[in-house]
């Protein structure tokens, strides 16, 4: 609607190479991916190139850790909600099922090492996080079946209450210790296994013990080469994991969504009357999908803050989570995986991590106390102790700037960026006419 | 009995989730029977005293009035303006806000730093005991104060809807419900950057504040009585502008059918900033009056407790004011009475599990989709 006016500059002449390489890069989602991630690379580098070269390599680490689990986030949810137009706001809810569940799993049954576990191996706990996400993901998709979008969003909002209060009950984690002989650790949550990726780096994951691949590896770029920290070369290495399963998750869905049940997804999400009448069983495909799309938060939960170390219920799986999630996909345009993706980068590294770098930047400026509260600050009447103040609060006015921009996006871009594409509705793309062969006009 | 026994059996037929509802309920009401009578038959039974059973009741009574109040106004704007209001927490926690900042303005003025009180002891290092903010020492800095929680909740509430929502009119629920997402994470962090982030106490403790009922075995709080009189009346206020006046049935009729309102010609707009006016003021006075109940007060205290409010809505039946009351009360006792048969751990997440169980048998609420009315 609002782009139509920016529309025909695409097919204008480029004035210039960089044009050229620009429109390029825009026409192409990966492309645009890709320069979105060299821009933030270069922002950061700017802002930490003084440190020298492990701080600018450290706060890459950082913000594509970041782009891609929320790009895997959003990607699972653009399943739910892009596709089927299921409006699921438990995300933090299946995201703890799957990241609980498979700490369960894999931990040692040894109590002394905290909450106890079944001991087996991480691809079961994996597989079991996928499968319980899926399973608490199909009990929660009987009231998609017959609610109002707006239902199904109180609801699901609900469940991710509920398994957080689970989790977070030491009453329940002694039920569980009771029975099964597991536990969640209540509150102080548990620790995680080990990351395998590590072990490829170090054997047994021991410090100063590396492996062949671990010597060549922090030879060249560590201590010996370039002088980066061995432990953000072990995280760059899981993010290329990570980054493997982005195109995965994203492979998964587009060819989901290009199949005859992804256009019946589609055709549900647009009007949902046509395609029941049309003889499509719209309730068991929303079932499939709301499980599916589950089982992959409990894979993005598992991929994300199985990696950190350490779960907690309470702050991680505040709703919050799921808003951020949304917020990703939101920005990229729902129904668009190529926007999710973006979504998830943009989301997670300018609207997330840029805010608190950029005050903790111009907070080491100023010279000046940070006043003890809000009033204080206003008390003093000096507008450099005010900032101080702010940029030291930047999180709530972070908070602030989000939701201001996701008022923003539903008044002038409901669609996000790169949302508004022509939807390919035939199994093959009838626009491209074939140049050569019969013209019937 | 002959008449109804073909229409009960089909009932079960059709609905076999109502039947496993009615025999959990029963079972659970056997049960409490049997705890008060300390008889003890397998799994069922126990012992429970009379008096912990009327205070887990009370305590639901007037929690559950205070939710009931706060639903009012998202049942409104559900019926009126069709979206499900995120936001709706938030003013609660305005009102709360801004309530006790001038509650403790007047009860603590002269002796305590200004900027202290109009934080609600954000700034400053005063105790709650030193601001004395109690009904039985201040009434009229705590009736003020609800006052103001009131008005300023309402002036906010009609600004974000001239900011956010009045843009968005004509656009679908979800959309306005994702805009009013954002609308709550605008007011929750701006009330925690201007009042800070701590949990504190506000309400001052004075000594022989309960009155005690003796044959109940009852002892009833003084702030308690005040919330229950404060809403009680705010709610007979509601019923009387709805009934009563022009305004309440333009509002009926609105929410009855808005394309009828409209074509009779009822003002669209001016019904709208009204219902933003009341149901915003309403949810501001029963923050200020939660955190009566609870003495302390956090920045995010009414989002959390959104949910249990959309939980009363929902048990009522979404778009209904008297449902949200009745519905609110429910919630109330299932919170508190819940602790009787689960750890106290679990009773959000029952209140929870109810409001799922009736939109998953009844979505039309308790009393069967009647709106407003």
């Amino acid at each position: 609607m609002s782009d139509d006016s920016s529309r025909p500059k695409d097919t204008e002449a480029p004035e210039s190479a960089t044009t050229a390489l620009f429109e390029a890069a825009r026409r192409s989602d990966l492309g645009l991916i890709l320069g979105t991630l060299l821009l933030v690379y270069l922002v950061a580098a700017l802002l930490t190139f003084t440190d020298g070269l492990n701080s600018v390599v450290g706060l890459m680490r950082t913000l594509t850790f970041l782009g891609l689990v929320y790009a895997l986030s959003a990607l699972a949810l653009n399943l739910q909600w892009g596709y089927a137009g299921l409006f699921n706001i438990g995300v933090a809810g299946f995201m703890a099922l799957g990241v609980y569940t498979m700490g369960i799993v894999v931990r040692s049954p040894d109590p002394a090492f905290g909450p106890p576990g079944f001991g087996l191996p991480l691809p079961v706990g994996i597989v079991a996080g996928m499968l319980v996400a899926a399973l608490v993901g199909l009990i929660a998709a009987l009231p998609a079946l017959r609610l109002k979008a707006d239902y199904l969003a109180i609801v699901t909002l609900g469940i991710s209450e509920i398994v957080r209060l689970f989790l977070q009950s030491s009453a329940f984690d002694a039920f569980l210790r009771d029975t099964l002989g597991v536990g969640t650790g209540g509150g102080s949550g548990m620790g995680m296994p080990r990351n395998p990726v590590r072990e490829l780096f170090l054997v047994d994951g021991q410090r100063g013990t590396p492996t062949a691949l671990g010597d060549l590896v922090f030879g060249v770029f560590g201590a010996g080469g370039l002088g980066i920290s061995n432990s953000i070369l072990i995280d760059l290495g899981y993010i290329v994991v990570l980054a493997g399963f982005v195109i995965g998750f994203f492979v998964l869905l587009e060819r989901l969504g290009r199949s005859p049940f992804g256009r019946t997804l589609k055709a549900i999400r647009e009007d949902e009357l046509v395609a029941d009448s049309l003889g499509k069983d719209v309730n068991l495909i929303k079932i499939k999908v709301f499980v599916i799309g589950c089982a992959l938060m409990g894979l993005a939960g598992i991929l994300w803050f199985g990696s950190q170390g350490n779960v907690s219920p309470t702050p991680q799986f505040m709703p919050l989570l799921t808003f951020y999630v949304f917020i990703a996909v939101i920005i990229g345009g729902s129904g668009s995986n190529a926007g999710a993706v973006l979504g998830g980068i943009v989301f997670a590294t300018v609207l997330f991590e840029g805010p608190r770098r950029a005050g903790a930047t111009v907070r080491d400026v100023i010279d000046a106390e940070t006043p003890a509260s809000f009033a204080d600050a206003v008390a003093t009447l000096d507008p450099t102790a005010f900032l101080a103040f702010a940029t030291d609060n930047i999180a709530p006015l972070q908070f602030v700037l989000l939701g201001l921009i996701l008022v923003f996006i539903i008044h002038r871009r409901p669609d996000g960026i790169l949302g508004d594409r022509i939807e390919t509705a035939a199994a093959v793309d009838l626009s491209e006419r074939p140049s050569e062969g019969e013209v019937d006009e | 009995m002959g008449t109804t026994d073909p229409s009960i059996v089909d009932a079960v037929r059709t609905r076999p989730g109502i039947l496993l509802v009615a025999l959990v309920g029963g079972l659970l009401l056997v049960d409490l029977a049997a705890k008060l009578a300390g008889v003890t038959v397998g799994p069922i039974g126990g012992a429970l005293s009379a008096d912990r059973l009327g205070s887990n009741l009370w305590n639901g009574l007037v929690i559950g009035l205070v939710i009931g109040l706060a639903g009012i106004g998202l049942s409104m704007t559900y019926s009126i303006l069709s979206f499900a209001n995120f936001s709706h927490g938030d003013l609660v926690s305005t009102g709360a806000f801004t309530g006790w900042g001038v509650a403790f303005l007047i009860a603590g003025f002269g002796d305590v730093p200004v900027r202290a009180l109009v934080t609600v002891r954000d700034a400053g290092d005063v105790s709650a005991g030193d601001i004395g903010a109690h009904i039985l020492t201040a009434p009229v800095a705590i009736l003020i104060g609800l006052v103001v929680a009131f008005t300023v909740t309402a002036v906010v509430a009609l600004a974000l809807d001239r900011a956010f929502y009045k843009p968005m009119r004509d656009r679908d629920g979800i959309s306005i419900l994702i805009a009013s997402i954002g609308a709550a994470l605008v007011v929750r962090y701006v009330i925690q950057f201007v009042y800070g982030s701590d949990r504190r106490g506000v309400t001052a403790s004075v000594d022989a504040s309960n009155l005690a009922f003796g044959p109940l075995g009852l002892s009833i709080n003084a702030h308690e009585l005040t919330i229950v009189v404060a809403a009680v009346g705010l709610m007979l206020a509601m019923h009387f502008m709805l009934q009563h006046t022009k305004l309440g049935t333009a509002m009926r009729a609105m929410a009855d059918n808005k394309d009828l309102a409209l074509i009779t010609g009822i003002p669209a707009e001016r019904v709208v900033t009204a219902t933003w006016i009341i149901g915003g003021g309403l949810a501001g006075a029963s923050g200020y009056l939660y955190v009566l109940l609870r003495g302390t007060i956090q920045f995010d205290f009414g989002w959390l407790l959104l949910l249990l409010i959309f939980a009363a809505v929902i048990l009522g039946g979404i778009g209904s004011v008297y449902g949200a009351i009745a519905g609110g009360v429910v919630i109330g006792v299932v919170f508190t009475t819940s602790t009787i048969w689960i750890p106290s751990d679990f009773n959000e997440a029952a209140a929870f599990a109810v409001m799922i169980t009736m939109l998953l048998l009844r979505p039309e609420g308790l009393f069967g989709g009647v709106t407003t009315a």
